[in-house]
C-alpha cells in the first residue's frame, strides 16, 4: 500500500486541493479537541504533583519541573495521539471505507486513477503539519498546569516558571518531535489501510473503524516504547 | 469493440468464471443476463481490470488489455465510461463537480471550458437544477443520470453498466434503459450492460450473452432470446407471471392466424 502510495501521482492541481482539505479536516479540525484536553491534562498534572510533594523539604519550583517533563515528553506527543487515533484514525477509516462499500474506489480505479495516491498520500502530507498540534499541546498542557498550581496556590508564579526552566534540554524536544513524526505517519497509514482493504457493508465500516484504533493506539504504544529505549535509555 | 477469449476467474478453487468467450459489438448494447450469482459482475469487473483474470485474454479494439502495462492501461481507462449499481458518485462532490471529475483529472481545459462540457452531459441526460446538490439530496433515477453524465463526459469509446435500473420503479428503470441506448448509438460506443431485469432485455438487448454458473450458454438478441427453444432460458425469460402471459397471448395469436 505505502509503495502504491508514493506511485503514480494524482495530477498536481487536483493534489493541491485534497491535500488543503485534509489539513482542514486532520489538523484544524483537531485543534479544539487538542486545546481542550491538553490544557485540562496540564491541570491535572501540575495539581496531583503538588498533592504528591507535601515534604516541605522539596524545591517549589518541582511542580512546574514535573509539568513540564510530564506534558513535553509523553502527555503531549503520546497521550494527544491516542486521542487522535480515535478522532483522526475514526474519521479516516471509516470515510474511505465507506468509499469502498459504495464502490467509490471502484470507479477511481476504473477511470485509471491510482486510488492510493488519491486517497492516502494528501492524508500523509497533511499529517506532516501534526508537530504544529502536539506543539500547541505542549503549550496549552504547561498553561493549565500553571494555571492549575498558582490560582490553585499550590506554587506561586516564580517558582512554576523558573521550575519550568531548570534543566532543560533541547533533546527532550527534539525525542518528543521525533515520536510525533512517527506517529503521525502511523496516524496517516493505519487507518488508511484498514478503511481500504475492508469487505462487507456499513455494520462492517464501524467494525474497521474499531479495529483500526485499537492498532493504531498499539502501534503508538509500542513505538513509543521503542523509541523511549533507544533515544532516552 | 470488445473481445474476451476463454477468460476464467476462480475464488478460493471456486470456478466463477469458466472459459467465456464473446465478442461485444461497436455502437451496440451489449448485455451479459443471468440470474444473481451466475458471474455476471465478476465478468464485468474482469473486464474493467478490477479483477485480475486467471486464463484467457481481452482484447480492446484488438488490444491486449495488460495490467502490468501501465502506459496502455492508463490510455485505455480514460476511454471508458463506468456506471455502477449504486452510481458511486463522490459523496463530498456536488453533481456538477461529480460531472467534471474525469475532466480535472484528465484534460487540460480550462474551468469554463470544463463547466461548459459538464452542462452539454447534464443537458443530454435530461437533468435540470441539480449543479449544486449533493448525491445525497437526489432520487436514485437522477444519480443514474449523473452516473450516466460521468461516464461519457470524457467521450468514452466503451461503456459498462453494472445493472443501471436495480433499485429504480419500472418507468424510470426503462427512461435509463433508453438513455443508455441512445447514448450508445449517439457516441458509436461498446457498451455492456450487466442485468437480470427482462424489461432491459427486451427494450435495449441489442446483443445478449446468457451466463449459468460462470459459463456462457446462449448468444443471439432480444427477439432471439423471445422465441428460443431453450428450456434453461426459457426458465429466466418467463420466470415472471406478467412474461408467462405474454408468452401465452403470443401463442395463442400465432395458432389463430
Amino acid at each position: 500500500m505505502i509503495k502504491y502510495t508514493f506511485t503514480k501521482f494524482t495530477k498536481w492541481s487536483v493534489l493541491k486541493k485534497l491535500i488543503f482539505q485534509e489539513i482542514d479536516d486532520l489538523i484544524i479540525g483537531s485543534i479544539g479537541i487538542v486545546a481542550f484536553m491538553s490544557f485540562l491534562i496540564g491541570g491535572v498534572v501540575a495539581i496531583q504533583t503538588a498533592l504528591a510533594i507535601d515534604n516541605p523539604l522539596l524545591p517549589g519550583n518541582l511542580i512546574g519541573f514535573a509539568t513540564r517533563q510530564s506534558v513535553v515528553l509523553e502527555f503531549a506527543p503520546t497521550l494527544i495521539s491516542i486521542i487522535m487515533a480515535g478522532k483522526v484514525g475514526s474519521f479516516i477509516t471509516s470515510s474511505i471505507g465507506t468509499m469502498r462499500v459504495t464502490e467509490q474506489i471502484d470507479a477511481l480505479e476504473v477511470m485509471g486513477i491510482n486510488s492510493f495516491n488519491y486517497l492516502i498520500f494528501p492524508k500523509i502530507i497533511s499529517l506532516l503539519l501534526y508537530p504544529f498540534l502536539i506543539t500547541l499541546a505542549m503549550f496549552l498542557g504547561i498553561l493549565g498546569g500553571y494555571i492549575a498550581s498558582v490560582y490553585a496556590g499550590f506554587s506561586t508564579s516564580f517558582d512554576f516558571i523558573q521550575g519550568i526552566q531548570l534543566d532543560f534540554k533541547v533533546f527532550h524536544i527534539v525525542y518528543s518531535y521525533i515520536k510525533t513524526i512517527l506517529f503521525a505517519f502511523v496516524l496517516a497509514t493505519i487507518p488508511s489501510y484498514h478503511g481500504f482493504f475492508m469487505k462487507g457493508g456499513a455494520l462492517e465500516v464501524g467494525k474497521a473503524s474499531n479495529i483500526s484504533f485499537v492498532w493504531t493506539s498499539s502501534v503508538i504504544i509500542i513505538i513509543n516504547f521503542i523509541v523511549t529505549q533507544l533515544l532516552l535509555a | 469493440m470488445i473481445t474476451i477469449k476463454k477468460i476464467s476467474k476462480s475464488f478460493d478453487d471456486i470456478k466463477i468464471i469458466d472459459e467465456i468467450s464473446a465478442v461485444f459489438d461497436k455502437g451496440k448494447t451489449n448485455l451479459i443476463i443471468g440470474q444473481s450469482g451466475s458471474g455476471k459482475t465478476v465478468l464485468m469487473k474482469c473486464l474493467l481490470g478490477l479483477l485480475d483474470i486467471d486464463n484467457g485474454e481481452i482484447l480492446y479494439d484488438g488490444k491486449k488489455f495488460d495490467k502490468d502495462n501501465i502506459s496502455t492501461i492508463s490510455n485505455l481507462r480514460k476511454q471508458i465510461g463506468m456506471v455502477f449499481q449504486g452510481s458511486a458518485l463522490f459523496d463530498s462532490m456536488t453533481v456538477l463537480e461529480n460531472i467534471i471529475f474525469p475532466l480535472r483529472m484528465f484534460s487540460d481545459n480550462s474551468d469554463s471550458e470544463m463547466i461548459t462540457r459538464a452542462r452539454e452531459v447534464i443537458k443530454r441526460v435530461d437533468l435540470k437544477d441539480v449543479d449544486n446538490k449533493f448525491p445525497s439530496e437526489i432520487s436514485g433515477g437522477m444519480k443514474k443520470r449523473v452516473a450516466i453524465a460521468r461516464a461519457i463526459v470524457l467521450n468514452p469509446k466503451y461503456l459498462f453498466c453494472d445493472e443501471p435500473n436495480s433499485g429504480l420503479d419500472p418507468k424510470t428503470a426503462i427512461i435509463i434503459d433508453k438513455l443508455i441506448q441512445e447514448i450508445t448509438v449517439e457516441y458509436n460506443i461498446t457498451t455492456v450492460v450487466n442485468t437480470h431485469d427482462m424489461n432491459s432485455v427486451m427494450e435495449i438487448g441489442d446483443k445478449i450473452i446468457f451466463l449459468v454458473d460462470g459459463k456462457k450458454i446462449w448468444e443471439g438478441t432480444n427477439h432471439e432470446i423471445l422465441n428460443t427453444d431453450d428450456e434453461m432460458i426459457n426458465d429466466f425469460v418467463y420466470s415472471s407471471e406478467l412474461f408467462k402471459k405474454v408468452k401465452l397471448t403470443q401463442q395463442k395469436s400465432k395458432d389463430l392466424s
